[in-house]
This record gives C-alpha cells, structure tokens and sequence, in this order.
C-alpha cells in the first residue's frame, strides 16, 4: 500500500502548515493553490487517466458553486447540505455531457469543442438568469459558523480544502489500481484494442466523466463558501476550465500527485506574475499559456511523468542486460 | 457433424460502391483451426471485422454458439468469447508487458491480485515471462507478436481470430511460434487465422477457405485447396493454373 | 406583431454579418481541411488582428479596407511562423498535444492583448460609416455592404491559388494523402505553415472588413469564433462551399433569433446548433463522411 501511505504522508505533512504561524497571506495562497489543485484532480480522472481532454470543465466548477450558493440564499438550505447538493449536481451535469459526447462517439478535438460550447451555453445563460442574479451575481451571507460552513480562522478552510483534496487523492489512487482504471487507461492508449479485449469504452468514458464532474463540482462549491460570491465569468469562465487542465498537465497527467505539484506551481508563477507588473490583468495567463506551451513542448508527459520517464530510462540498460545474459 | 461454432451466413459487406465482402459464407468447427488464405485486398481483414463487431454486414448473418450475434457490439462479443489480434499490432505503448496482458485478464478477473496473476500466467505462457517489466513500445517485432497474442489470450477465448500473425517474422521466429499456435488448438480454443505463409498453413490449419476479391472462391482441405486451378489463377494470375500444370506434367 | 419588412430586413443584416463570419470560418475549414487541426488560436489571431487594423487607423491613418492589403500579407507571414516554429515543433504530431497548443496560443494572444491595452472597448468612426444604401425596409451602411462582397473576391481568389498556382496544387496534395505528397518530394512542414498562414491571412482582412462596424476589444474574437466553429461545424469540416453557405445561415439564424429572443439568448441559440450538429452529423452537411 505505499501509493496510499504516500498520500496520507503528504496530507499530514500539509495539515501541519497552518500551526507553524505562516501568515495569513501564504495560507490564502495555499488555500487558492488546493482549490485549483482539486478542480485539476477532476479534470485528471477523465484527461489525464483517460485522455478526453475537455475544454469546458468549468461546467462542472460552477454548477457545484451556483447550486451551493443559489439553494442558501434563495432557498434557506443549510450549508452543508447545499455543498452536497452541489456537487451532485456537477455529477448531473457530467452525466448529461458524457452521455450525449459518448454515445455519439465523439473523440479528440470534437469533443473538446463540444465542453468548451456546453460551459459557454450555461455562462450565457447563468449572466442572464434571474435566479442565478444574472450579471450582478450572487452573495452569500456571512454568517460565521459551522453549521453555515464558514469558519473565522482561515486555518479552519484550509483544513477543509485540504480533507477535499486528500479524499481525491485517495480516490485517484483506488482507481488506478481497480479494473476501472486499468481499462480507463487501457482507452486513453488505445480505444479499439481496448474494445476488443471486452472493455465497454463508452461506459467507462462516461463513468470517468461523471466522477470527474463530481471532483471539479466539489472545488466550485469550496469556492463559494470561501469567497461568498459568485457571478456566471467567476463560475463558468475560461479561467477555471484552463487551471484545471493547465494544473494535471505541468504536474504530469494521469499520476496521483500531478495535479497538486501543478497547482502549486501554477499558482506560484501566477503570484510572481503579478508581483512583478503590480494588479495588470492578462500576465499571469500569458505566463500560463506559455508554461503550457513549453510543458507541451519539452515534457509532454509534466513534472512527474517526466520523472517516472527518467526512472524507466535508468532501469532500460539494467533490463536489457538481463537480456543479453538469457 | 457437430453445430460449428462459428457461422458465417451469406455475409456482405459495402462501402459505398465497393463491395469488399460478397455473399460469404464459412464456418469454424470448434476445436480446429481453420484458415482464410487470399490474395492481398481479398477482403479478409474486413471479414474479421465484420465476425469481431467492428463492423455491421450490410447482409447476411453471424452465428456464434447457435446464437445470432450479427449485430453486437465488439466488447460484448469478446465477453462472449471471440478475442482477436490485429494485423498491424495494437500494444498499450506507454504501458508495461505485463500491464498490456492484464487489460485482457481483467476481463474475466475483476480482482487486480487475480487478474495480475493471470496475466503473468499467460505472459510466461508465450515466452514474455522475462519481458513482464518492460514498455510494450521496446519489445522486438517478434515480441510485440506474441504480445498481442498474450492480451487476446487473457481474456480467455473460446474462438480466436489471428489476423496475420506471422507477418513480419523470420523463419526461425515462425518456427517458434507455430507450436504455440498448435498448443492453443489443443487447449480447445477455435481457431481461425489469416495467413500469407503457406508453409504454416498447410502445417497447422486442418480446413482452409479462400477469399478474392470478396468472395469465396474455394474451400476444403489445405492439400486440396493447394492443388485447385482456381485457387492458384487467383494468386499467380489468368492461366497460371495451366502453365504451372504444363511445367509439372514435364 | 412583426412585419414582413422587419424580417427582411433581420434576414438581409444577417447575411450581410454572415459573409464575414463566412471570412473567418473559411481560414478555419482551411486549416482543418489540409492539417487536420481545430485552430484554437484561430479567435485569438482575429483579436489581434482587429487591433492591428484599428492601430493601423489611428496611428498610420490608413482606411481599414486599405489596410486589409497590408495586414493579410503581414499575418500571413504570423500565421506561417507560428505553424512552422511553434505548433509544428511543440506538438511532436501528436493530436492532443496539437489541441492544447493552440489552445496555449490562444491564451498568450488574447491575454497579451489584455495585459497591453486593457480591456477597455475600442471603435473606429468612418466618415462614411453612417451613409449607406437605402432600400426602404432596410437601410444598409456601405462598410457592411463592402464587407459582403469582399468575401465573394476573397472566396474565388483563394479557390484559385488552390487550383492554379503550384503550391495550391501541393496543398491540395498534402490534404488528400499526406505520405504520398511527402514521398514525391513535397515539404509537408512547408506547406502546413503556408495553409495555416493563408488561413490567418483570411482572419486579418476579416478583421478588416469587421473593424468598421464593430467594436475591439481582447474577447472580441472570441464572440466569432465560436460562431466560426459552429459554421464550420455545420458546414463541413475542410469544405471552402461549405463555410460560404454555412456562414451566410447562421448569420441569418443570429438575426431573426435575436429578432424574436433578444442578443443574449441569440448567441446561446448558437451554440446549441452547435452541440446538436455536433452529436448528430460531426462530418457537417457538406463534409465527407467521417
């Protein structure tokens, strides 16, 4: 069981950081780079794992968020309920998508078109909808306790966050070692010999996508609790359905760890970005979309695929020499 | 004669204006290995996948097991037990060898522990055992061979389709893996390979059909397809039957 | 309720806006058609090419359907570098990494653009942006008028690079069977970058055509490029008719259902043709089946 000894390392090593007295501005970095670290985590499932690069996760992101904040300030749900609700509803909205993208055997480029149109169609019509606040958004109430999900001490949120990510870590990890995640794979590498071996492609697409959803929902409804606001550019905008495939791609797609390393990575080059040229919008993206350029580029595979491709490379000659003794 | 276990009834197949299966029909009695020899563009390939559910006959029927599966899907029809291999093989590159069988193996062992044993069972099984390790994309052409041989093996076949799988091997490479094809047949799975070596051909089949241009032009024994005319025109071309039957009778 | 006139008149604005998004969508099917390649940049490139002509306006004084003669041969040359020494490279051939570098592209642009001219709204004023023809039901203003039948000079000439000249004849080769047109001698990188270029070429004078009776700003491209997508969508992925037909459509679907729903709701209308011709008939009404 190392993989899950690993994370259960990891995830203690970060709850530690609140109690070392770092100030409140580091913590809200880290808070910011564990939310965009779970959106990545989604998209990894059904990308990284799967190799259906969606281009619209923010789909899911701002279901999870609209429904968590609409169900409080509309409907008087309590917090936490609303927070589950969410992320069933990410889960609903993934179930649709998948449902129509797969069964019409759609791949590759025409099924990133087909996320990107879906988020756009529910940005526009969250900006125009009466119950999501349309242009002006939604607030949700402070209301400091945890019976409403909102804490007074940021340590209490970045505990949260924190348990979100761990659970998808740990989730990650099930899967790669189930038949799900083997067949997942066996797709992303090669759809029709994996059909015709008895893998239900379509299935196990659309389950992937469903999960994904979920995960990525469950980042949006974090998002909401945090910040108490939300309007159809913050929940539905490019923005997220970028960091959330930029996230699991620099830090290697389809491996446990990839999206977290990404996100912090990510995250610090946005925050050098604007430490340099001051509050000017636009940087922190070009930097991104040149990081994704040169990932893409120079290490395909991200940080971590990057090192596993090293220790394959380092174990060749040992294999080969095997060989030539037998 | 027992029910086959595989029929194939009068089976079509178009594209657009081209007719790349006309009307044919064969069966695979259970237990043998029977081989579909043609020349190059026959539509031999096509067959496969018209019998393995990659693609729908525009007419005609399949039988399997006395059950009609014309139309079923290519997963479902391999847990129902007809694996195939590819003519341009179709590893997992990125995968290990032992992680390419056990997508197969998982088939009929949804536990990983099980399935992983299985599939080390089966990897050793075609002389990968040493192999289990490595990147699929690193293995010989030979190696690649058997290890797409290994995957379809994984999931337990009762009918195995092998398209081509001697291509591309050396003589002494073919001589190797001809047991194990023979070994397979004696395990009882049913065979049905495509195949351009002759010489394995006549070793290992015990029925042999022959496609050209779509349609079964000759059947029977592999001794007695060898020596029909037709059979050799299709081949060598419009009189070569006589010529080569002139040269013989000097 | 609406008069026969009021519909005419949405029907003839929208094929009027249509003929340039046909513009646009024709530099994407033709990318698509020979590099087999959804351009995520393609939007991007159409942002920078309409500050391009709006500077081009305000700082040199050029008159945008002038400047179209400037800035097409000068994205050619964008468009060829970025195929040839930035997409082709970076993506080693493979499909999914080709996605996220042009998506990548797309981000840089559009992003560079925000960071150096901020979001702020931008327009051109014409001195003659207001006259225009009077047909009684319709009133219709010469820069759009202009820009609908550029792109019936743009369409034939570009049909006639690809028929004629020597390197339309390779592109044509390339498109159909790429090892072949490599084996008989053709550079493949070559003449990717010259498609994509020619592609980013029909964006600039798009741009040019647009500049006078829209607005700029760092999402201005983006507002056309979906559309672009579902044209081309629609239309067929690589088929040059097909963009034309598709374009003049849907901008006649966008009139009348901004007529009837108001602009919001016109645009999701779009996208959900879009989603639709996508999950039934990928390959387009006049593409070839996939």
């Amino acid at each position: 069981m190392k993989g899950l000894a690993a994370i259960l390392v990891v995830g203690a090593a970060l709850a530690v950081v609140p109690l070392l007295g770092v100030s409140n501005v580091t913590l809200n970095f880290l808070v910011v780079a564990l939310m965009t670290a779970l959106a990545g985590q989604g998209w990894n499932i059904l990308g990284g794992y799967g190799g259906q690069y969606s281009f619209g996760h923010a789909a899911f992101f701002g279901t999870g968020a609209y429904i968590t904040a609409v169900l409080q300030v509309r409907y008087g749900v309590n917090a936490w309920i609303a927070f589950g609700l969410g992320i069933a509803g990410g889960a609903l909205v993934a179930a649709i998508v998948g449902g129509l993208t797969f069964r019409s055997g759609l791949r590759g480029s025409y099924f990133a078109l087909v996320t990107l149109a879906f988020a756009e169609v529910l940005r526009i019509s969250a900006s125009v909808a009466p119950i999501t606040g349309a242009g002006v958004g939604t607030l949700v109430r402070l209301d400091l306790h945890v019976a409403a999900l909102q804490f007074h001490s940021r340590a209490a949120f970045y505990w949260t966050i924190l348990a979100q990510v761990v659970i998808a870590l740990i989730v990650t990890r099930l899967i790669e070692r189930s038949r799900f995640g083997v067949w997942l794979v066996a797709v992303r590498e090669n759809e029709d010999a994996a059909i015709a071996l008895g893998v239900n492609a379509t299935a196990i697409k659309f389950h992937a996508m469903v999960i994904s959803g979920a995960i990525t929902a469950s980042a949006g409804c974090f998002y909401v609790q945090y910040f108490l606001f939300i309007d159809s550019g913050l929940a539905y905008g490019t923005w997220i359905s970028i960091e959330a495939l930029l996230t699991p791609i620099i830090g290697g797609v389809g491996t446990v760890f990839g999206p977290l390393i990404g996100a912090l990575v990510v995250r610090g080059l946005g925050e050098g970005a604007q430490m340099m040229t001051g509050e000017a919008p636009g940087l922190d993206l070009v930097v991104y979309g040149c990081v994704l350029v040169l990932i893409i580029g120079f290490a395909p595979r991200g940080l971590m695929g990057g090192l596993a491709q090293w220790r394959s490379r380092l174990m060749r000659p040992a294999l080969f020499a095997k060989v030539d003794h037998g | 004669m027992a029910e086959p276990l595989l029929a194939v009834e009068r089976v079509s197949r178009r594209f657009g204006g081209l007719l790349a299966v006309n009307d044919v029909s064969l069966t695979a009695q259970e237990g043998r290995i029977t081989a579909l020899i043609g020349p190059n563009g026959a539509g031999k390939t096509t067959l496969f996948a018209l019998i393995s559910g990659f693609l729908r006959p525009s007419r005609g029927a399949i039988r399997y097991c006395g059950t009609d599966v014309t139309n079923e899907p290519p997963h479902r029809l391999a847990r129902r037990g007809i694996a195939r291999t590819f003519q341009v093989v179709q590893p997992f590159a990125e995968l290990t060898v032992r992680e390419n069988i056990l997508v197969g193996a998982h088939l009929r062992h949804p536990a990983r522990k099980a399935a992983i044993a299985s599939a080390e069972h089966v990897g050793r099984e075609l002389g990968l055992g040493a192999m289990l390790d490595q990147p699929a994309d690193t293995l010989t052409v030979a190696g690649r061979k058997r290890l797409e041989l290994a995957k379809a093996l994984a999931t337990e076949p009762k009918l195995l389709l092998l398209d081509e799988v001697l291509a591309g091997l050396n003589p002494s490479e073919i001589r190797d893996i001809v047991p194990v094809i023979r070994g397979l047949c004696w395990r009882g799975i049913t065979i049905v390979m495509i195949e351009h070596v002759m010489q394995a051909v006549m070793s290992l089949a015990e029925y042999v059909f022959v496609l050209a241009e779509g349609r079964l032009i000759a059947d029977g024994m592999p001794a007695q397809v060898a020596a029909n005319p037709t059979v050799v025109e299709a081949y060598l071309g419009h009189g070569a039957a006589s010529k080569l039957g002139g040269a013989r009778a000097n | 309720m609406l008069s026969p006139s009021i519909l005419i008149a949405a029907i003839v604005n929208g094929l009027l806006t249509g003929a340039v998004y046909a513009l646009v969508a024709l530099g994407l099917t033709l990318i698509y058609g020979v590099l087999h390649i959804i351009n995520f940049a393609h939007g991007a490139l159409l942002t920078a090419a309409m500050f391009a002509a709006y500077f081009t306006y305000r700082v040199l004084g050029i008159d945008p359907y002038l400047a179209a003669f400037l800035l097409a041969p000068v994205f050619f040359v964008i468009g060829y570098g970025l195929q040839r020494f930035v997409i082709g490279p970076a993506s080693h051939g493979d499909d999914r990494n080709i996605l996220l570098v042009t998506l990548g592209l797309a981000v840089i642009i559009e992003n560079a653009l925000l960071f150096a001219f901020r979001a702020d709204t931008r327009t051109i004023d014409l001195p003659y942006a207001f006259s225009g023809l009077d047909l009684g039901f319709a009133f219709l203003p010469w820069p759009r008028l202009i820009g609908f039948g550029a792109v019936f000079v743009v369409a034939p000439v570009l049909w006639l690079i690809m028929a004629v000249t020597d390197t339309g004849r390779a592109i044509r080769a390339v498109a159909k069977e790429k090892l072949g047109a490599e084996l008989a001698g053709i550079d493949v990188a070559h003449i990717y970058a010259v498609t994509f270029g020619l592609g980013t070429a029909c964006v600039a004078i798009a741009a040019c055509l647009l500049i006078p009776s829209y607005y700029v700003n760092p999402s201005a491209g983006n507002a056309f490029v979906l559309v672009a997508f579902t044209i081309v969508v629609l239309g067929g992925m690589g088929s040059v008719p097909g963009a034309l037909i598709g374009g003049l459509v849907i901008g006649v679907v966008e009139s009348l259902s901004s007529l009837f729903f108001g602009e919001s709701l016109g645009q999701i209308g779009i996208f959900i043709l879009f989603i639709i011709v996508l999950l039934v008939r990928p390959s387009g009404l006049f593409g070839a089946r996939a």
